[in-house]
């Protein structure tokens, strides 16, 4: 298993979205002038976040919908409550953090990065593994909950969650913010036009997809990369061994969850997947606006410069390596 | 040309504050507002961008309303409660301004 692991890793490290990673990683550590702007940056979010929504809910109009799809909501909507409380004792083990920074770092690995997850899938269809389309709507339904346990996780311990007044829309702002609304949106209309829609707009979702998402790397990589190099006192050893540790950890729930669920391996890899990203679009957002108090450098650092890394090269070899060791 | 004196107040603060701020002024009675896009920065919460932001949420935005001396009270005390936890900057400065009724 460990030869699947690595050739797998290797393959991935040598592919064109993780190499433009790296050069914007690289880029932004070395204090180029490279920068995407942020109206681009936008831009491709949403091409990316338009195309898997739509190409999921095509693929679950070809395949129909079975009694898998409720289970799989269902066992993301637990992780996404139940991952934090996870990552919160873990953080308390491993780090000095106060209960407000742990609860906001703990919100956002109980979340999910929809990049992450449109990473994996671009690795099964290279692997020509099947997944589930559906996938698409449990990513969706994992952004929130986590949410409000690490809202209560701040609040439990008499931290400074919010006043009435800021917490007010919040619950709005989480489950209609852009992406979900998107990403759902694009789903749902997927589903009614099926492949007859996809023939349509084809040329524009399918084709170009890849080299989007290589762009879209490149900006994430100059982002993780500013990140780090301003996070000179913000890093500790055990913050970067939590956020090595928890992505691991969290896979194996997904991977227990996707089993008990009965989905494919390509299914579990995703479950996996989602279950050990962190959030780093959500969640941030929900943090400024309800636990003020919370260090948003330590978070956003942790998520996008260390976890999302990992997971990108070597959490996703490992991932579809259990998933083809334990799955069917 | 005939100019008033009136107050100048710019309140920078977290992109994902923004609209709880404005709609805190709209309902202490403030007329007008500007919303501003700001490019970077540094702080005591560090060095940010708004380059190639994946989310809004480490960004920020610069929100201007130019009122009545009298009327400051009052928007200050209603931007107050919205900034007083976040990261940001509220300065008051004093201006001149042409056709006072407007404001």
């Amino acid at each position: 298993m460990l030869e699947t692991i690595l050739g797998l890793a290797a393959d991935n490290l040598l592919s064109p979205i993780i190499l433009f990673f790296v050069l914007g990683l690289a880029a932004a550590m070395l204090r180029s002038d490279l920068s995407v702007p942020e109206a681009i940056a936008k831009g491709l979010s949403i091409y990316l976040l338009f195309a898997i929504g739509y190409k999921g809910g095509v693929a679950v109009s070809d395949h129909g919908i079975d009694a898998t799809l409720l289970m799989t909501l269902t066992a993301g909507i637990v992780l996404s409550f139940v991952l934090p409380l996870i990552a919160f004792a873990l953080l308390g083990v491993m780090t000095r953090l106060n209960r407000t920074d742990a609860a906001a770092v703990a919100g956002h690995y109980g979340s999910i990065s929809i990049v992450t997850f449109v990473a994996a899938t671009s690795i099964l269809k290279s692997q020509g593994i099947l997944s589930e389309g559906y996938m698409v709507a449990v990513a969706a339904a994992m952004e929130a909950p986590a949410i409000l346990s690490a809202l209560w996780l701040a609040s439990r311990g008499g931290g400074n969650v919010a006043d009435s007044s800021e917490r007010e829309g919040l619950l709005r702002e989480i489950l209609l913010n852009g992406s979900i609304v998107l990403l759902v949106g694009s789903f749902l209309i997927g589903l009614v036009t099926g492949k007859e829609g996809l023939a349509e707009i084809e040329s524009f979702i399918v084709a170009p997809f890849k080299g989007v998402l290589c762009l879209f790397l490149l900006d994430m990589g100059l982002v993780a990369g500013r990140g780090l190099r301003n996070s000179r006192g913000t890093l500790t050893a055990g913050l970067i061994s939590f956020g090595i540790v928890m992505p691991v950890l969290s896979s194996l729930l997904g991977l227990a969850a996707g089993l008990l669920v009965g989905l494919s391996t390509g299914g579990v890899m995703l479950l996996m997947t989602l279950s050990a990203s962190a959030s780093y679009i959500a969640v941030p957002a929900a943090m400024r606006v309800a636990l003020p108090q919370a260090n948003p450098s330590v978070y956003l650092t942790m998520s996008l410069g260390v976890t999302f890394p990992f997971n990108l090269t070597l959490g996703i070899p490992l991932y579809l390596s259990l998933a083809s060791f334990f799955g069917n | 040309m005939e100019t008033n004196t009136a107050k100048r107040v710019e309140i920078i603060i977290e992109a994902p504050m923004e609209e709880r701020l404005t709609s805190a002024l709209e309902r202490a009675g403030v007329k007008g507002f500007t919303v501003l896009p700001v490019l970077g920065g540094t702080g005591r919460s560090g060095r940010w961008s708004r380059e190639g932001q994946v989310s809004r949420a480490g960004g920020m935005v610069a929100v201007i309303c130019i009122i009545r001396e009298e009327r400051l009270h009052d928007l200050l005390e209603a931007a107050f409660k919205v900034v007083k936890n976040h990261i940001g900057v509220v300065s008051v400065t004093d201006c001149q301004v042409l056709r006072a009724e407007r404001f």
